[in-house]
């Protein structure tokens, strides 16, 4: 009794309230590394940058106009660089919209749906990352070639597929397939299917909901997906190699023509057309720095919640 | 609306989500599904609503089949448990949804002007132009409600309203939803594992365990005449005392008393339940039980009391007001007398009640004999 009287009279000391001693910026040394370290750290990582992403882009484009900038404009105004940029725009063009469809059906049937061969199907869809391209390639070939399985009744109809460009876009699709659906399923199944019930039970039909609740809430997933499989098929270079046939002008690709070039040790033509492959994927990506800066509040909220 | 579920059957795999429900809501009521989770109480309204189809048995609302009336069409209000508001849309624009998407779409103007009028009643007038991640979550809850309503629902379904809400605001809800169901009329079922929240609520509480419907009653009929133990239990604190019942006459320790309701039960043992807050404590010498205080609990305005009763090994705890007036009668190793006000009666092995006091025929006041100790 006597003990509780006295901690009642006099109470335990309290920490004081914390009174910053020093300068604002004091470091706390229990959480924080020595200077020397932290320089190590940070000096790693720029070097590492610098080598292996930063250097390379500019090795590209030093290359590309080291003979001048009059070497460099004529190696793109070829013929056969014309042609081997507007076959990969013309490929990019087709497989990308398609995937873009083909991706937010799985997603939307995978995250939305219970069915059997689910799991099936999620397999399926990463086939393309575990295949090598060479051999998706070597697919289509075996599949729609002279000597496949459908090439007799394709000669039959006139219908060229292999060394052409409908088994270049076919093989892109291939192997740009994965990358939309990867990007929204995870998406789609953290945000669940309360949304859409809620729609559907103030009285959306499927189509309505779908535009006007499930695309909004996955268009930045689905803006990401593009992108990537946007890069993924202008850089496609197995696949395409396997059944393009090399026809100048005609079936290559630039990733194609730059290695054409390089083989031919035109070493400059080949680092111009790189230099344009490189200024496609920057311009990708500043297309999407763009939207992010233009709408990172939006993108903000829609995370929050 | 009335709405009648009959005979409804739900299975997930091998777990049987519904068993054999029936149920009849009358219009205008509000109903509170209350049971501890996997109780079935969320499928059921789900079910009700049309986002899940049941295997077998029928949901009508008045006359009509809802059977294949898919949920589109069946014009619920359903509020989910994370309210499910859509982020990307202002407050304005996720009342107004449900009315711009109609087949027969009102004129812009009307909808703006009745969705308006929803945000007034849910007292968010002001906010129309916020978006869902800059509301509180009671403002969340709300828009969810008002959103719900705007299609003029024929009944309105809420999934654990409260369940994502602080103490605090979930109070001050509670009490303005009852108010909102009073002003709009509009038949209610909510779903809810706080008995509280159900008590308070609801004007008929159905109590559901393993999907089955245990007990449907008013909330004061379920909450004084539980049918089985697992309602008893459910509903609070609870004491389960081993009592001898002979010739309709219970026995606990040295008193007894006649149970009202005995109903043609066998002599033998018994499990007597009661309530923490039925059971009186008073001095020696007074009317009722002998007993002795085990150990004091004191938590703010309520005192805790686990007093062994003289003759059974069943302690039972007391919980009383706190009147400081009476600290010093209740210290442990104190001798007092207790009385049991209000209890029922379940057979030990199938969980029947066998009967029920009422507040005359408390153990312990109507003994009809009482041995000196």
């Amino acid at each position: 009794m006597s003990a509780q009287d006295h901690s009642l009279r006099d109470p335990p000391d309290l920490p004081r309230p914390f009174r910053p001693s020093g300068p604002l910026m004091q470091r706390n040394s229990a959480i924080t590394e020595r200077r020397w370290v932290q320089w190590t750290l940070i000096a790693t990582a720029v070097v590492f940058l610098l080598f292996f992403l930063f250097l390379p882009l500019v090795a590209v484009f030093a290359e590309a106009f080291r003979n001048g900038v009059s070497t460099y404009l004529i190696a793109l105004q070829e013929p056969d660089a014309r042609s081997a940029l507007n076959l990969t725009l013309i490929t990019a063009a087709i497989a990308v919209p398609l995937n873009l469809v083909f991706g937010v059906c799985a997603a939307w049937a995978i995250t939305k749906f219970d069915f059997r061969g689910k799991s099936l199907l999620i397999s399926l869809i990463d086939l393309p990352f575990s295949v090598s391209p060479v051999v998706a390639g070597l697919v289509y070939v075996l599949v729609f070639g002279a000597q496949g399985w459908l090439g007799p009744w394709l000669l039959e109809h006139d219908i060229k597929i292999v060394f052409a460009v409908p088994g270049i876009v076919l093989a892109t699709i291939f192997v740009t397939f994965p990358f939309i659906a990867r990007e929204l399923i995870p998406l789609m199944q953290a945000q669940g299917t309360d949304d859409e019930q809620a729609a559907v039970s103030l009285g959306a039909s499927g189509w309505k909901t779908f535009w006007r609740v499930t695309l909004p809430n996955i268009k930045w997933g689905l803006l990401y997906g593009v992108l990537l499989c946007n890069a993924r098929a202008f850089g496609e270079f197995g696949a395409v190699s396997v059944v393009s046939g090399h026809i100048r002008g005609m079936t290559n690709t630039l990733p194609l023509h730059i290695e054409i070039l390089y083989n031919e040790y035109a070493f400059a033509a080949a680092f111009a057309v790189a230099s344009l492959l490189a200024s496609l994927a920057l311009v990708t990506l500043a297309a999407k720095s763009f939207l992010e800066w233009r709408y990172g509040d939006e993108l903000a909220a829609g995370r929050r919640h | 609306m009335d709405i009648h579920v009959r005979n409804i059957e739900k299975d997930f795999g091998t777990f049987k989500a519904l068993d054999r429900v029936d149920l009849d809501i009358e219009s205008g009521e509000l109903i509170a599904l209350l049971g501890p989770s996997g109780s079935g109480k969320t499928t059921l309204l789900r079910v009700i609503a049309g986002l899940e189809f049941a295997d077998q048995g029928e949901i009508l609302f008045g006359n009509q089949d809802m059977a294949r009336v898919p949920v589109r069409d069946r014009q619920v209000g359903f509020v989910f448990q994370h309210y499910a508001l859509f982020k990307h849309m202002t407050v304005l624009d996720n009342v107004s949804f449900g009315l711009k998407v109609r087949k027969d779409k009102p004129s812009a103007e009307a909808i703006r002007q009745r969705a308006t009028e929803l945000i007034e009643l849910v007292q968010l007038g002001g906010l129309e132009k916020r978006y869902p991640s800059q509301l509180s979550g009671g403002q969340r809850q709300r828009v969810a409600l008002a959103r719900a309503l705007a299609i003029d629902p024929k009944v309105l379904l809420l999934d654990e309203p409260f369940g994502a809400l602080d103490a605090k605001v979930r109070k001050d809800l509670r009490r303005w939803l009852r108010d909102l169901h009073d002003q709009t009329g509009v038949t209610t079922i909510f779903v809810t594992h706080d008995q509280e929240e159900a008590l308070e609520l609801a004007d008929r509480v159905v109590i559901m365990n393993k999907g089955r419907i245990e007990q449907l009653g008013h909330v004061d009929a379920v909450y004084e005449k539980p049918a089985n133990p697992f309602v008893f239990d459910f509903l609070g604190n609870t004491n389960i005392v081993p009592v001898t019942l002979r010739n309709g006459v219970v026995n606990l320790g040295q008193g007894d008393a006649a149970i009202a309701e005995s109903s043609g039960s066998k002599d033998g043992p018994a499990l007597l339940y009661v309530r923490p807050g039925d059971v009186r404590i008073a001095a020696d010498g007074a009317a009722g039980l002998p007993t002795t205080v085990q150990r004091v609990q004191r938590t703010g305005p309520i005192v805790r009391i686990d007093a062994e009763v003289f003759g059974s090994t069943a302690p039972i705890t007391v919980e009383l007001p706190h009147l400081h007036h009476d600290t010093s009668a209740f210290q442990p190793g104190a001798e007092l007398r207790l009385r049991l006000l209000q209890f029922s009666l379940y057979a030990e092995d199938s969980g029947a009640l066998l009967g029920a006091s009422t507040p005359a025929d408390a153990i312990g006041v109507a003994a009809s004999r009482q041995r000196s100790r």
